[in-house]
């Protein structure tokens, strides 16, 4: 998920060139009070008028308890964003607050249901209440961590191993697992420093993201390569596909590949390594299927 | 010493023989910071010259001061390969009686051979200079200071232009050696303080681009030469200096190193990344017509293996020696490619002039394979489109043409766009890039061109290929 800024109409227009998984424009920090107004409007035209191909379109809002974040939220479902990102949350309530919000505005445009919810948590006291965040409403998508304000709240500072983070993260992923959501971990700013940048992708694939938030194209290829399964355990996820296939075609309940049984979790491991090969751009979604 | 040519450069005017209506040529290796184009005509200005023909191998930003002159019938012509800044402007506008021809660095090598160009006197830059004349662009005391390495756009006009002043501003004890222009060529020396400014002449080390666009372009690009079929044990290559070509060198050296690939010759204008890959082992010889930055400056200067070439021997299409004709993958940019992938590289979108022919339409042509590496978009201004405002290189010299939204491939070359596609790349077709232009941008209006032919753009053949008329406001 790439961080464009909502006041930057050339790099709203460029984000999906690069082929990140799904661009998040900013209305929040990145754009200044004086500018809200302005962003708004350019982050609503770029929806409308942008063809960002199948890239998923988040915006993220201002807090509700600002004077812009109702109008933010207005705007972008009015131009069909696919999911709205929800800075600083803390309680489930401030879900509902949202959802009602967008359930309003959706009334209006008569497409009830369309638009999607993800929760930043960025306290300590969004990570106390993660798991009712996480499936306070049928719209959330994932949940995120906003590593910044949340070590600043926890009176700590980031370091390179992220171990001030650690509790949050594995809290986040669990609570994601529980709800059956997805979730993300934060950005990480030293655009000069790829290699702890790559130690950290490494370190949240493996506590179980999803995927990693990040602030700049250059940052794409890294996440991508951690992220990417191997050919051998692609090769292996297709033919367990492949035997499921076959097997329902016949109708046939048990599967075994290689000789092996084939159980549920394996197979759910399966679909997630041809979905991955699928977003890292190493496997071709027609070869897939 | 006996037989010294230094005069002072009224002196050097004089015994030149130079008239009203002769033509006057200049080289640009001393690019942003050349001082010799200025401080000359401004003393012919003085000295009450009229109706000269300025014949320099590039103008750029710094010769503003040229407008006056031309409003007050100093220079009445001009020839060059590329106008910019404000003199570009003035000249789009409609400043000169006569049209600038404009010819590529190949084409104006031929024409001074040919005689086609006939210079009457060469005034000719040069970092040192012997007493008798011989001249290089390389440092040969500790007293350097404008150093341009290769003088290779300097060297026809040093051979064929009737009277030749070298304007030096480190005279060194003769003989200076190994030279670039010959004593032999030489009429007068001219001792000067400065000859150019050494902070615009050239950058320091090698700049790799951050920007992610220029990365991406840079990717793409290296993925069309590694797939091309083009790629293999002594291949040759000679890259532009924008961001993305210069990324691409990165790119292609990854695989040169995997593969163990070497290639035989870089060419063109040498910058410190060839340099590297040659220090490498990666690239065996640098062929240099113009040494872009300090660290090619100093490799010519010490480097058996990275020869000067003048540019005849660069580029020009006649001279059965030119080197374009060995060239097996070159990487070009682009202000505007058409559909027809014709290539504009002098006038910008609004009309006005702000580029050069350069080496473009020689290299394209020559090369066994081109690429243009160009975004789509340049802020509002669509590089795609259905024609473009000047022919510089004819579309039938273009390969491939690699954008941020895909990668065009010459409806005459299927075998490339064949092995591209075998390798995975996504091949579009050039109208759907630019559709694609047109959906995002819009329709621009028509540019407000008037009556006037500003400019002409002779091909390397000598045959006039299109012409820029003046643009009004």
């Amino acid at each position: 998920m790439m961080f464009v800024p909502g006041n930057n109409p050339g790099m709203m227009a460029d984000a999906h060139i690069y082929g990140p998984d799904s661009i998040m424009l900013d209305l929040e920090d990145s754009v200044t009070m004086a500018e809200k107004d302005a962003a708004r409007l350019l982050v609503h035209n770029a929806l409308k008028s942008i063809d960002f191909g199948d890239t998923e379109m988040v915006v993220r809002i201002n807090p509700l308890s600002t004077p812009y974040g109702k109008k933010d939220v207005e705007a972008v479902v009015k131009a069909g964003v696919d999911v709205i990102r929800m800075p600083k949350t803390e309680t489930a309530d401030e879900v509902r607050e949202l959802e009602a919000e967008i359930i309003k505005v959706e009334t209006e445009l008569g497409c009830v249901g369309r638009t999607r919810i993800m929760a930043a948590i960025e306290s300590a006291l969004g990570i106390v209440n993660a798991f009712e965040i996480a499936s306070a409403s049928d719209r959330m998508m994932g949940i995120a961590l906003g590593a910044e304000d949340y070590s600043a709240n926890l009176k700590t500072q980031r370091t390179p191993g992220g171990a001030e983070l650690l509790l949050a993260r594995e809290t986040i992923v669990v609570a994601a697992r529980a709800a059956g959501i997805a979730c993300f971990d934060t950005v990480y700013s030293n655009l000069d420093d790829m290699e702890t940048f790559r130690k950290e992708v490494e370190l949240i694939k493996t506590l179980g993201f999803d995927g990693k938030s990040i602030i700049n194209p250059r940052q794409i290829e890294v996440v991508n390569e951690v992220f990417a399964p191997s050919q051998k355990d692609i090769d292996k996820a297709l033919r367990i596909i492949a035997a499921i296939k076959e097997a329902q075609a016949k109708g046939s309940g048990v599967i075994a590949v290689n000789g092996k049984m084939v159980d549920r979790p394996v197979v759910i491991r399966a679909e997630r390594t041809v979905a991955l090969a699928i977003a890292s751009g190493i496997l071709d979604k027609e070869e897939a299927l | 010493m006996r037989n010294s040519k230094v005069v002072s450069l009224e002196e050097a005017i004089r015994k030149s023989g130079l008239k009203d209506g002769m033509t006057i040529s200049f080289h640009h290796h001393f690019r942003g910071g050349d001082k010799v184009v200025n401080l000359v005509v401004d003393q012919l200005a003085r000295m009450g010259f009229k109706n000269l023909h300025l014949a320099a191998s590039s103008l750029s930003d710094v010769h503003s001061p040229l407008i006056e002159h031309i409003r007050n019938g100093v220079i009445t012509k001009i020839s060059t390969s590329g106008l910019r800044g404000e003199l570009a402007n003035e000249i789009s506008h409609g400043l000169m009686k006569e049209p600038v021809v404009f010819r590529s660095h190949g084409g104006r090598g031929s024409a001074i051979a040919s005689g086609v160009l006939h210079i009457d006197v060469a005034f000719l830059g040069a970092s040192s200079c012997d007493e008798l004349g011989n001249a290089s662009g390389c440092p040969r005391s500790e007293n350097a200071k404008s150093i341009c390495g290769s003088l290779g756009y300097a060297l026809p006009d040093a051979r064929y232009a009737d009277h030749v002043v070298v304007i030096t501003d480190d005279l060194v004890a003769y003989p200076n050696v190994p030279k670039s222009i010959s004593a032999s060529d030489v009429e007068s020396v001219v001792v000067v303080d400065s000859v150019g400014d050494s902070s615009k002449i050239s950058s320091g080390a090698i700049r790799d681009s951050k920007n992610p666009r220029d990365i991406l372009l840079a990717k793409q690009a290296a993925k069309v030469i590694i797939n091309s079929g083009y790629f293999k044990d002594g291949f040759s290559i000679q890259t532009g200096t924008g961001g993305a070509s210069l990324a691409a060198v990165k790119y292609i050296r990854e695989s040169m190193v995997e593969k163990g690939i070497k290639a035989s010759f870089a060419l063109g204008g040498i910058t410190a990344h060839m340099v590297k890959l040659h220090q490498e082992g990666l690239i065996g010889k640098l062929i240099d017509v113009q040494s872009f930055d300090k660290v090619a400056a100093e490799s010519i200067a010490s480097d058996q293996t990275h020869q000067e070439v003048s540019s005849v021997e660069y580029a020009s299409a006649e001279h059965t020696g030119s080197a374009v004709h060995a060239l097996d993958i070159v990487i070009l940019s682009a202000l505007e490619v058409d559909v027809n992938f014709n290539v504009n590289v002098l006038v910008g979108s609004d009309g006005i002039i702000r580029g050069a022919v350069g080496g473009h339409p020689d290299t394209a042509e020559d090369s066994a394979l081109s690429i243009i590496v160009c975004p789509l978009l340049r802020g509002r201004i669509p590089c795609v489109v259905p024609k473009v405002t000047t022919l510089i290189t004819p579309g039938k010299s273009v390969d491939v043409v690699v954008t941020e939204y895909g990668i065009a491939v010459n409806p005459a070359r299927p075998e490339i766009a064949g092995r591209l596609a075998e390798a995975g790349l996504k091949i579009v077709d050039i109208n759907d890039l630019a559709a694609k232009a047109k959906s995002i941008i819009g329709e621009p209006d028509p540019l407000p061109f008037g009556n006037k032919v500003v400019g002409i753009v002779v091909d390397r053949h000598g045959d006039v290929l299109d012409e820029i008329r003046n643009i009004e406001d």
